[in-house]
């Protein structure tokens, strides 16, 4: 219920398209159900009584009725997609202005596919359900009941046989669809699945050729396939039931009609031209009755998407602006003072009662194996992910305590997986200042040691990038990330191993560049390889979530076994031959 | 009625443009007919008599008011027992007609999985026969979406369109002979009224196809922006772009509702425009009818005309779903004519007749044998001497001149030559796209050579039985694939018949051992989504572990370049060192450790061996490869 007020809100201005379709439909319906009623009349008024002025009279009738409920047909179709495809816009509207509000620990609850998905084929599953429900679900039930009442009001004993046979009918449907509805799910899972290993036959089609395993898989799929055959045919069998089954109420009731109906017209408790009305009644009725039944099955379908339409528009960020936000960075001084952080309230801390002072200017290198928390460390200066217990001081001041844009423009970040978009490199560049000009844009790429490729790149700085950066190399598209970054001119700069694909010559020469270029930038370098940090003023050592050690290089060797460690299998016999010139 | 799953697939989206419908049309009912031609005659003979019965039903209209109706008006005490005998008659006509539908529609449902099940495993079997290069050629998800969407549409075809088509056109005949029979005036005004409707909804579906091809942009279009963005959120993020994307997003919506709104309007109004038009079929045949029988022209009686009004309902249905069944049938065979041309790629070339047989040594001699003794001999015919010979498995690899290139016209390796003789250990070095890889997937043929030769103990290469040259090559992928199986399935994979205590052991010499006792189920864990839940480093143990079990003679290394830690790092180059140990290796290296022992060193640039010797030779040298290890190395290029 909440989910449906939750969807329901979003329908807004098409509230008016969206009661105007059933008053439409409805109208056809009753139209198209006076026309069998006239017909009697044409029959037994008309050609039994030998009238045939009264067969133009009511044919013309019938003919305006016909033409009234094809206007009313055509505008149901015009409001119906007006309100279905409108809600649906505003739907996609609402998720994706949610979307952008959300924070990171946001985002990470789903994954990027399933938010894709949620934003594109599920808002598609729900315009054609809503359309569905404006325009069938109305139209099926009212033409149901008209047809019935008219029935009736033609002769009642003779209509009650409907009565039964739309009760058996519905018997017979709910007892036949909710277990067809479980077999083909089950069905569709393994199909899924069936899917999913011929996805992995795809990717790993070298590992199945250089083990010679084509006759492996061929037999393991030739197995599953067979199983999904015979699901199929378990759940079909089922299903299949139905046209006949439907048939064969028609069937009866004609006969009965008939057998009854003649008795009645003998009788003089009927007309001829009645009974054709109540014949083609029969049809109208048990055909709305089926569609009924496939609307709720594809209604019920939809729900999925309708749940997690409605997750997305109810998740809330958890992270907010204060009141009166501070908008100035004075300085790049970075304090912890015992900060815990955890992803989740419940999961245990990634971060355990970190303490560190950083000075403004400083560069600090962080080193640590994978699931040390490095990332976690640094995600939190800029506020991407709020601390669970201590406090985080940047420029002196809490980083709760500022704007969050005025933050994150002063306290910028290379994320480790980072994306380029779809656009020239100057608007790329542009992502960190709207404003800058193409000089400033080719002083940051000189910084980064991307101007270097660029300028042999055909059209230089309007090279085109693709979507995903797939025209780049991994190296290069790294470089144009931090040059990127530098637009921003930050006071303080984070590096989240962004040069791991950048050879070691290029890296040190980047290194060496924000050195004398920005020296006034607190700069934060997260990497792999010791040659990335051995240069910094100071480097953290992390293990498992705590900062074991925090010094300089030399200091380091001496008292920290890890960085010790770690320097010793780089630079001894195991050092890292690193191969990634060619990516200029 | 389609299962749930599959929504109804409207008659939405622009006709694809498909070549010769016809022929692919009698390729795909080959299919169907190959293996169930009685039951498609039987579907056949049930959808007549299931039509046949249905007219009867409708003719006896006219039966039941002329012959037992009107006659017996005013009569008292009618005697109602010839129409108790008609009706009976007509019932055993509709029960006739209700088992044959039911026969055709279950018989149905064997015929369309059962066809599909063939399709699907014909496919899947020819697409694990076909050379890397289709897989290279080809985006994954286009091949995925011929096992999902084309077959899909394809079931529908064969399972509703095709039999409701043929229903329909059968219907409309009979229908049509019986109407002719009833009344010709009638008859010509409904087909003028039929056509007028066929008219007027051909103009609307294309008018609505010109909307839906412009949703189907507008869709695209904020798909891909969606894709992007979302992928790019956290960037979206720390670059505070957020109102930017939501402004272009606004846009790219706002074009798609309009474009939505006016598709889904004329789709919407095919169905109030037939269903009315068949309204008004229905009166005008009524008021013409009426007439008629009034001025008892032409012998229309009532019950004539009451018979010929049914018909006209049941004449209007079948033309409506043959108009609709016909565009879902087009896109069918969209989707067969995509499922054809896999099924039309070449296979594999494969004209090697050497075999790797188990051997044993009974006198100093090589004699096959069917036990597994771990020596492997390659099984050597002659046809000019017609003798056999064997050759014992060392592992010995020569390349000789060789050119190759992904396609003819560029050649990416110039002039490859080496040598490396049984348990020696060749390592290639050079930037990204120098061709290291490429050359390490020329001896097991995973391409072939433009120029030149390639030996393997002393064999051309191209002689030898490709699935018997690969299982003596061990390969070590960069990127690693694991299925979706528990680890110890996982390992196995490499010697199908291993037993657990192999697998173990296997497992213990790459290092693997150690995680995979501390993980939740051990070696019964079950990993899904390519071992998604482990870590790089980890995929990596078992993938070694999986080379050491098949325990091939020669193997192909390629070291991951991405960052693990140091210490998993550590534990996956110990491993690699133990399963090297005695074997021809050729390693795609990254670190020193690697190199330095190599009995040969390549250094590759832009495709050619620029350099080659041993790491103190090189060193000596001076060259690349002392720049690359000094870190002096200026960006190449």
């Amino acid at each position: 219920m909440i989910m449906l007020k939750v969807l329901g809100a979003q329908i807004k201005e098409f509230k008016k398209d969206s009661i105007l379709t059933p008053v439409f439909m409805i109208l056809e319906v009753i139209m198209e159900m006076i026309i069998p009623l006239l017909m009697a009349s044409i029959i037994d008024d008309g050609v039994n009584a030998g009238n045939l002025n009264h067969i133009y009279k009511v044919g013309g009738v019938m003919i305006v009725m016909a033409l009234i409920g094809l206007w009313a047909g055509l505008m149901g179709a015009k409001f119906g997609a007006r309100a279905s495809t409108g809600f649906a816009r505003n739907l996609r509207k609402a998720m994706y202005e949610n979307i952008q509000t959300f924070s990171f620990s946001n985002i990470d609850k789903y994954s990027t596919s399933s938010l894709i998905t949620r934003l594109t084929t599920d808002v598609t599953n729900m315009q054609n359900s809503y359309q569905m429900v404006l325009r069938m679900a109305m139209r099926a039930p009212a033409s149901m009941i008209t047809a019935m009442v008219m029935a009736f009001s033609i002769n009642a004993r003779l209509a009650s046989i409907y009565l039964v046979a739309v009760i058996f009918l519905a018997i017979c449907i709910s007892f036949i669809l909710p277990r067809a509805n479980t077999y083909f799910r089950q069905v569709f899972e393994k199909y899924d699945d069936l899917n999913a290993s011929v996805q992995e036959n795809v990717s790993a089609i070298r590992v199945v050729k250089a083990y010679v395993r084509e006759d492996y898989e061929k037999d393991k799929f030739a197995k599953a396939n067979q199983n999904i055959y015979n699901m199929f045919l378990k759940a079909e069998k089922l299903v299949v039931i139905n046209m006949p089954l439907m048939q064969a109420t028609v069937y009866s009731c004609i006969l009965l009609i008939s057998w009854l109906g003649a008795k009645t017209i003998v009788a003089g408790g009927l007309t001829t031209g009645e009974m054709m009305s109540l014949l083609t009644y029969c049809m109208n009725i048990l055909m709305s009755l089926m569609m009924v039944s496939m609307i709720i099955v594809m209604l019920s379908m939809s729900y999925a998407s309708a749940k997690r339409i409605a997750e997305v528009l109810t998740e809330r960020t958890d992270l907010s602006n204060p009141e009166n936000p501070a908008e100035d960075v004075r300085d790049g001084s970075i304090v912890f003072h015992n900060v815990s952080f955890s992803y989740n309230k419940d999961s245990k801390p990634v971060l355990n009662n970190i303490n560190l002072d950083i000075k403004s200017g400083e560069t600090i290198g962080i080193i640590g194996g994978t699931g040390s928390a490095k990332s976690s460390l640094v995600n939190l200066i800029s506020r991407l992910y709020d601390v669970t217990s201590g406090e985080l001081l940047v420029g002196g001041l809490d980083v709760r305590k500022y704007d969050m844009e005025a933050l994150r423009n002063q306290v910028a970040v290379v994320l480790q997986k980072n994306v380029l978009f779809s656009g020239t490199i100057l608007e790329n560049l542009r992502w960190g200042n709207k404003e800058a000009s193409e000089e400033e844009c080719i002083r940051a790429c000189k910084l980064a040691c991307a101007d270097e490729f660029i300028q042999k790149m055909p059209d230089k700085y309007n090279t085109y990038i693709e979507q995903g950066g797939t025209n780049v190399s991994g190296g290069q598209k790294q470089r144009l990330c931090i040059a990127r970054t530098l637009l921003k001119k930050p006071r303080i700069l984070i590096l989240d191993d962004s040069t791991s694909a950048v050879d070691t010559a290029t890296d040190a020469k980047i290194r060496k560049a924000f050195a004398e270029e920005i020296p006034d930038t607190t700069k934060l370098i997260i990497a792999q390889r010791v040659s990335s940090v051995q240069n910094a003023d100071r480097i953290i050592v992390m293990d498992n979530g705590i900062v074991t050690a925090f010094g300089t290089h030399d200091e380091l060797l001496k008292t920290s076994p890890i960085y010790s460690e770690v320097y010793e299998s780089q630079t001894g016999g195991n050092a890292d031959f690193d191969q990634n010139g060619g990516d200029n | 009625m389609p299962g749930p799953g599959h929504p109804m697939r409207g008659p939405r989206g622009a006709k694809p443009k498909i070549e010769n419908p016809g022929k692919l049309f009698r390729r795909l009912m080959g299919y169907v007919l190959k293996n169930y031609t009685p039951h498609v005659i039987i579907v056949v003979i049930c959808i007549f008599v299931g039509v046949f019965a249905n007219i009867q039903g409708t003719l006896f209209m006219q039966t039941l008011i002329d012959s037992y109706i009107v006659p017996l008006l005013g009569i008292e005490n009618p005697d109602f027992s010839g129409l108790a005998h008609a009706i009976f008659r007509v019932a055993c006509f509709y029960a006739i007609g209700v088992l044959s539908s039911y026969l055709y529609n279950r018989i149905m449902i064997n015929v369309s999985q059962g066809t599909m099940r063939n399709i699907r495993s014909e496919m899947f079997n020819k697409m694990e026969s076909l050379p890397i290069k289709y897989f290279d050629t080809h985006p994954h998800g286009d091949i995925m979406s011929r096992y999902t969407n084309d077959i899909d549409t394809l079931r529908q075809m064969i399972s509703q369109s095709m039999p409701q088509c043929l229903n329909s056109a059968i219907t409309i005949v009979s229908v049509l002979i019986s109407m002719i029979v009833l009344s010709v005036p009638l008859t010509i005004t409904t087909l003028v009224m039929v056509s007028i409707m066929l008219f007027i909804t051909k103009k609307a579906t294309g008018l609505s196809g010109k909307y839906f091809v412009a949703q189907q942009k507008s869709i695209g279009a904020v798909n891909g922006f969606v894709e992007e963005m979302i992928e790019g959120q956290k960037v979206v993020k720390v670059f505070c772009h957020e109102q930017e994307s939501m402004e272009r997003f606004n846009e790219l919506n706002e074009e798609l509702f309009e474009s939505a709104y006016n598709a889904n309007q004329f789709a919407n109004m095919l169905g109030p425009i037939n269903s009315q038009l068949g309204n008004l079929s229905y009166v005008m045949c009524a008021i013409v009818g009426g007439m008629l029988a009034l001025g008892n022209i032409g012998g229309l009686t009532l019950g004539g005309l009451a018979s010929f009004l049914s018909f006209n309902k049941s004449f209007n249905m079948p033309i409506n779903q043959v108009s609709m069944q016909f565009n879902s049938i087009v896109m069918a065979l969209a989707g067969a004519d995509r499922i054809f041309k896999m099924l039309d790629e070449e296979p594999e070339a494969d004209n090697g007749y050497v075999s790797l047989v188990n051997a044993e040594e009974v006198n100093g001699e090589l004699k096959e044998t069917q036990k597994h003794t771990g020596m492997w001999a390659w099984k050597h015919y002659h046809k000019d001497s017609d003798t056999t010979t064997y050759q014992r498995l060392e592992g010995g690899v020569v390349f000789d001149d060789v050119d190759f290139g992904y396609t003819d016209e560029k050649i990416v390796l110039h002039n490859i030559k080496m040598f490396a003789e049984p348990g020696q250990k060749i390592a290639f070095v050079g930037s990204t796209g120098a061709g290291k890889t490429t050359i390490t997937n020329l001896i097991n043929r995973f391409y072939d050579i433009q120029d030149g030769k390639i030996r393997y103990d002393n064999i051309n290469v191209n002689k030898i039985k490709k699935a018997d040259l690969r299982r003596s090559l061990g390969i070590v992928l960069q990127d690693t694939h694991l299925f979706t199986a528990t680890v110890m399935e996982n390992i196995r994979y490499g010697k199908l018949d291993a037993t657990d205590a192999e697998v173990i052991a296997a497992a213990k010499l790459a290092n693997a051992h150690e995680f995979i006792e501390k993980l939740p189920d051990g070696y019964n864990t079950l990993l899904t989504g390519d071992g998604a839940n482990l870590s790089q480093g980890q995929r990596q143990l078992l993938a070694i572990a999986r080379a050491a079990i098949a325990d091939p003679p020669a193997l192909i290394l390629d070291e991951a370049t991405s960052s693990i830690d140091t210490r998993t790092e550590k534990i996956v180059q110990d491993g690699m060192d133990k399963l090297m140990k005695g074997r021809t290796t050729f390693v795609i290296a990254h670190r020193l450790s690697t190199v330095k022992n190599s009995d040969c060193i390549m250094v590759l640039e832009q495709g050619r061996i620029i350099e080659r010797g041993t790491h103190d030779e090189l060193i000596e040298a001076q060259g690349k490869y002392y720049q690359l290890y000094t870190g002096n190395a200026i960006a190449a290029n």
